[in-house]
């Protein structure tokens, strides 16, 4: 945000969300998120960890991964973004890094990750 | 001619918003306070336009001739001018002096015409100004890595065909970009929001009229 002109740096400001908890890498989350289709519009649950957080205001989004039958599901969300109804923080986790890309090549056990409750 | 209502302003950058249903419109800020510093007459000066002015002006910076005519128009002196075309009715709503507001001229949803000068990129080779692929990095290419290749056959035509792509100056050319939807118009902070990329770097001045193409642009119910 630091060197953007400051009438951006105000209009965005005017979209950020305060309504989202302080989630961070590797906590495991449940995104909420309004599916439009046609008239009608429901709510989608979307579960896992999130491998990623692009910082950058209203532009921001996050990476959240799981694995559904077996197949390993991303889905990247556009932090601010008024689709999203909530975010429901499940657990903590404990990581070193800040890009989780680790966990694309471990399956099962290996790709579990350290809860902060257990620390 | 383009005779629709328009403004200048200056590019402040691109930032993106949010629709009401959630999509993301990336878009860019102009920033538009114009002041009407005169007024062409077809009695006077043979068509009718209107004369805007943008930024400041330092008296330090400002030649005595301008400062005259600043000083004739009784308006403070303004960096840019631009003259804009307009048919006679719509130059007499506005007084000399008079500022341009932005909800006046535009509405949210209209299609506008920008003009700007591009970013100049100075003498180009082909593949920056005409995005050729280049020559092989390998296989004992020699000192032709960047270049265009050939530019002509030998006997037939036995010349150069004109238009050829070749190098030379890139940007720093005063281009238009039509048909751009105005997201958001914000007369208080005088910013308007315009879908979509325009020419220029920040800070650099733009013209937004009325998109040509679509008879101002204005929304069907208008």
């Amino acid at each position: 945000m630091s060197n953007i002109a400051p009438i951006l740096a105000g209009l965005e400001q005017s979209q950020i969300r305060t309504d989202l908890p302080a989630f961070r890498v590797g906590d495991t989350v449940a995104v909420h998120y309004r599916i439009v289709e046609g008239d009608k519009q429901r709510i989608q649950v979307f579960r896992g960890t999130v491998i990623k957080r692009h910082r950058a205001g209203t532009r921001g989004t996050f990476t959240v991964r799981k694995v559904s039958f077996n197949v390993g599901v991303e889905r990247i969300f556009v932090t601010h973004s008024p689709r999203i109804e909530k975010v429901e923080l499940v657990s903590r986790g404990v990581v070193r890094r800040a890009r989780l890309y680790y966990l694309r090549n471990l399956s099962g056990k290996a790709a579990r990750i350290k809860d902060a409750k257990d620390r | 001619m383009n005779q629709y209502p328009g403004v200048i302003g200056r590019k402040v950058g691109m930032t993106q918003i949010f629709n009401a249903d959630g999509t993301v419109v990336p878009c860019t800020v102009v920033e538009a306070r114009p002041v009407v510093v005169a007024k062409r007459t077809q009695a006077q000066d043979g068509y009718d336009a209107i004369v805007l002015g943008i930024g400041e002006r330092k008296e330090k910076h400002t030649s005595k001739p301008l400062a005259g005519f600043f000083k004739k128009q009784n308006v403070s002196p303004r960096r840019s001018l631009r003259e804009l075309r307009c048919p006679a009715e719509y130059a007499a709503k506005y007084e000399v002096g008079q500022e341009v507001r932005l909800d006046e001229v535009f509405s949210e949803g209209q299609f506008v015409d920008v003009q700007g000068v591009s970013i100049g990129r100075g003498f180009s080779g082909v593949m920056r100004r005409h995005n050729f692929k280049g020559q092989s990095q390998t296989h004992g290419t020699h000192e032709y890595e960047r270049h265009g290749g050939a530019i002509g056959t030998n006997m037939t035509p036995g010349r150069t065909l004109p238009g050829m792509k070749m190098p030379g100056q890139h940007g720093n050319r005063t281009l238009s970009v039509l048909n751009q939807r105005v997201v958001k118009v914000i007369p208080d902070q005088n910013l308007l929001l315009i879908r979509g990329g325009i020419p220029g770097s920040r800070n650099s001045l733009v013209v937004v009229r009325g998109a040509i193409k679509r008879r101002g642009g204005m929304p069907k119910s208008a």
